[in-house]
């Protein structure tokens, strides 16, 4: 294997075995890292790839097995010794302090609490030498807030290289990245290395598994399904492994483009938070259309959702609906011109997590298809739901199950149900699969398909650029709140997506700031 | 203009720091709290507690440093109660903090009843008195204004700067900092936010009842039982209008006790005689309330108070 050396094993896993109540997450995972390997974890979600790595971080306690570090055992249930023995984590969701410098968050932990002063001169030569060593360019003083999420990955990873990690494990590092970012992020790995690190990969984008690791392990239902040396595999061998059983990506026809149903006209809304708003946005959603919109999380695509749901109005610039300028624009008026929406955060305000599935289910038609005189008609509402749980195929135990209870592709599925089935003119998907498995993504990307076919406009807002690819008719890029021109399906190769989702492409072209 | 005249004695400005003393103590603990992620709504029966154990201990024969050591135990103590019901547990910090007030509150008056049944006036003892720096206190107008108070307002003001270098140069610091902001970052970097939380609570309550302590040792001789009167919940106020930082919630605690020894003097002149006296009561509360309005509109709350942290959750 690739310039691997075949000493002892830097890690050792063996019969790693953990359940979450009657849920088994990992079962009897055994798997060895040499130095100088990498090794991709590959699953769907919910494979166990991240309940794994907490436990062998130390963040979770397994039920059984051990892990053991250059030989030695790792005591269960200790970040610290994980991190005392060498290993260090890049998590998915980043664990940084976002009033605090970088420095400061890399520096946390790493000197003895009962030491009398913090040594700030010290530290920040040590992490400008590990930034110019690894390509990590970031500044030590810059407050984590204020940093992209490119240069808070590179954080990350210079929290676990500061504190000497010989073994770094990188949770989905890719998912919100640039494809140029992507690249950056390879380059260092390949520097730690040729420095005689080890890396646990973890992903599901297989070109990426394919062009970084020496060996490829594949989780399913959190068994170890498959090992594979990477040269000796290819990716549709992985796509099978990982899914277990095929599906299909659905079919797309060509769109058949029909009237301009929602349009923004030199559109600008104020910025939400930390993220921008729209600046002087152009946008026409047509019907039987799915206009994809790429870009780095962050960058407006909020501000685009809550205007079309109606949750924020124009400052400048025009509405229109259906070729009418919008004067009164809230939720409510959304949803009387036919707005569905699937919303980027399908626990917080997708759905209402103590209420059953009936009361979710109803959550924009209770007042006008299920009460009479002021009185709910919970009959009518529990066949409403009973016959969406079986239209969408939603596992759960019926319509009075909480809703929290059920897993994220059955919520979503759910949800999808509640768009459709009103036959809406224009569907707003924002990140409609996210967290979803493979089996799921399809399922989804199927109903909006039929849906596009039926005559609706829909907009998919997702950060995964192959989805967008994959499913949309045109495709816009957002960037700091700027709205790109429209591109043709099979028009553009991701890197020149890539180029504009950076901010690049807008030069030359008439986008104010 | 008697207004000028007040502002610009030094027995107005020695009042003021005096009666910003208890408030910085409780306001330091209470910031040291809140800085580590937990609001402590306890505060006001703590200092009741600490009022009460520093009198008592002295009044039976401990010496006055031996009372404030008391004090602060006791607060320990309380803020021990506080903490493990609101971080390893993950109880509502609100509702934590509201039985502890009342707890400790009834819990003092309880146990002054039995230690004290047959009293009716409580008896005094020998409080802190004025200590008079050398050379500073002989200063026109600074040394009568600032360097003639007793030994625990001075400790008042080194805590400001304790507290502030602690948490802005000292690893430790940085720790509790972080567990205010981000609990999970915390957790990833190998340290315990549990004890981080406990400990910062712990240590701020012990804080607080050196608050209530200075009532009954320095401020006055004695312990009564509406003594506190609200102290508490004007140092949470403090915190917020100090954005979370040691010197800006020192600044508003002098300029509260300012407006309070104001209000005592405007009482005696002219106005006085027109204004019914409850309106100068008012006075400090409402400019409070005109100064929050004002200062916290863009205060950096840390991002993780009154947020539980559970290990092993996502």
């Amino acid at each position: 294997m690739s310039g691997v050396e075949s000493a002892q094993p830097v890690l050792r896993l063996q019969n790693i075995t953990k359940r979450f109540g009657s849920v088994t997450a990992n079962e009897a995972v055994t798997f060895d890292l040499a130095k100088g390997e990498v090794i991709a974890l590959l699953g769907e979600n919910g494979a166990g790839k991240t309940t794994l790595m907490n436990i062998l971080f130390g963040q979770y306690t397994a039920d059984e097995g051990t892990v053991t570090v250059f030989g030695k055992p790792l005591p269960p249930g200790n970040p610290r010794a994980a991190l005392d023995a060498g290993v260090g984590m890049v998590h998915q969701h980043f664990t940084l302090a976002e009033n605090l410098t970088v420095w400061e968050n890399i520096v946390l932990g790493a000197q003895p609490l009962h030491a009398p002063r913090l040594r700030s001169g010290a530290a920040k030569a040590k992490i400008r030498g590990l930034s110019e060593e690894f390509q990590l360019k970031v500044d030590p003083d810059a407050k984590i807030g204020a940093l992209t999420v490119g240069e808070r990955q590179r954080v990350e990873i210079l929290k676990a290289l500061y504190r000497d990690a010989r073994i770094l494990i990188l949770d989905e590092p890719t998912a919100v990245l640039t494809p140029q970012e992507t690249d950056a992020l390879f380059a260092t790995l390949r520097t730690a290395i040729d420095l005689g690190l080890s890396i646990v990969f973890i992903s599901h984008k297989l070109h990426e598994v394919m062009a970084i690791s020496n060996r490829v392990l594949v989780l399913r239902h959190g068994k170890l399904v498959a090992e594979r040396p990477t040269l000796d595999t290819d990716r549709a061998e992985l796509s099978a492994l990982t899914v277990g059983a095929e599906t299909s990506a659905p079919d797309l026809a060509p769109a058949t483009p029909g009237a301009a149903l929602l349009t923004l006209c030199d559109l600008s809304t104020s910025a939400i938070g930390t993220a921008p708003g729209l600046r002087h946005a152009n946008l026409t959603l047509r019907a039987g259309q799915i206009t994809g919109l790429a870009g780095v999380s962050g960058n407006g695509q909020a501000a685009l959702s809550d205007l079309i749901s109606g949750l924020v109005t124009p400052q400048t610039g025009q509405l229109k609906v259906a070729g009418d300028i919008v004067t009164a624009w809230s939720p409510r008026d959304a949803i009387g011109q036919g707005i569905a929406r699937i919303p980027e955060d399908r626990h917080k305000t997708g759905t209402i997590a103590d209420f059953d599935l009936t009361e979710n289910t109803i959550l924009e038609t209770y007042a006008t298809q299920f009460s009479k005189r002021g009185w709910m008609n919970w009959r009518k509402a529990k066949a409403h739901a009973e016959s969406l749980i079986e239209t969408y195929d939603v596992r759960c135990s019926g319509p009075d199950a909480r809703i929290r209870l059920l897993s994220g592709g059955n919520m979503q599925k759910l949800i999808l149900g509640r768009v459709l089935e009103n036959a809406p003119r224009i569907i707003l998907a924002n990140q409609p699969v996210r967290g979803l498995d493979i089996g799921a993504v399809n399922y989804v990307h199927g109903r909006l398909a039929a849906a596009r076919d039926a005559g609706a406009a829909v907009l998919l807002i997702s950060e995964d650029l192959d989805e967008i690819m994959r499913l949309s008719d045109v495709i816009h890029v957002i960037s700091d709140g700027r709205l790109s021109s429209e591109f043709a399906r099979g028009t553009m190769q991701p890197e020149q997506l890539g180029v504009w989702m950076a901010g690049d492409g807008f030069e030359g072209h008439d986008y104010a700031a | 203009m008697e207004l000028f005249e007040i502002l610009t004695s030094a027995a107005f400005w020695a009042a003021a720091i005096r009666i910003a003393s208890p408030l910085i103590f409780a306001t330091m603990g209470e910031l040291i709290c809140e800085r580590a992620g937990v609001l402590n709504l306890g505060i006001e029966g703590i200092m009741v507690a600490g009022a009460f154990a520093g009198w008592i201990a002295v009044w039976a024969g401990l010496p006055l440093w031996g009372g404030v050591s008391v004090a602060f135990m006791v607060g320990v103590g309380l803020g021990g109660i506080h903490s493990i019901l609101s971080v390893p547990f993950g109880l509502s910090q609100h509702v934590v903090g509201i039985g502890l007030t009342l707890l400790a509150t009834s819990a003092t008056f309880y146990t002054y009843r039995v230690m004290l049944p047959e009293v009716s006036t409580p008896p005094k003892i020998d409080a802190f008195q004025p200590l008079h720096i050398p050379v500073l206190s002989e200063i026109p107008f600074f040394g009568p204004a600032l360097f003639q108070q007793t030994a625990l307002t001075y400790l008042a003001f080194i805590l400001v700067g304790v507290v502030s270098f602690t948490l802005y140069r000292t690893p430790l610091g940085l720790a509790v900092r972080a567990a205010g902001e981000s609990p999970a970052a915390v957790a990833a970097q190998g340290l315990s936010v549990t004890a981080i939380r406990m400990g910062a609570v712990m240590v701020g309550s012990g804080c607080m009842a050196v608050g209530g302590a200075f009532l009954t040792m320095s401020a006055f001789d004695s312990f009564f039982f509406d003594m506190v009167n609200g102290r508490g919940w004007i140092c949470i106020a403090l915190v917020v209008f100090g954005a979370w930082r040691p010197g800006k919630a020192l600044f508003g605690a002098i300029l509260f006790a300012a407006f309070d020894a104001l209000q005592i003097r405007l009482q005696q002149t002219g106005i006085g005689a027109v204004v019914p006296y409850q309106v100068f009561l008012m006075m400090p509360y409402i400019l409070s309330i005109i100064a929050l309005i004002v200062m916290s509109r863009r205060a950096a709350v840390p991002a993780a108070l009154m947020v539980p942290f559970n290990k092993g959750e996502r």
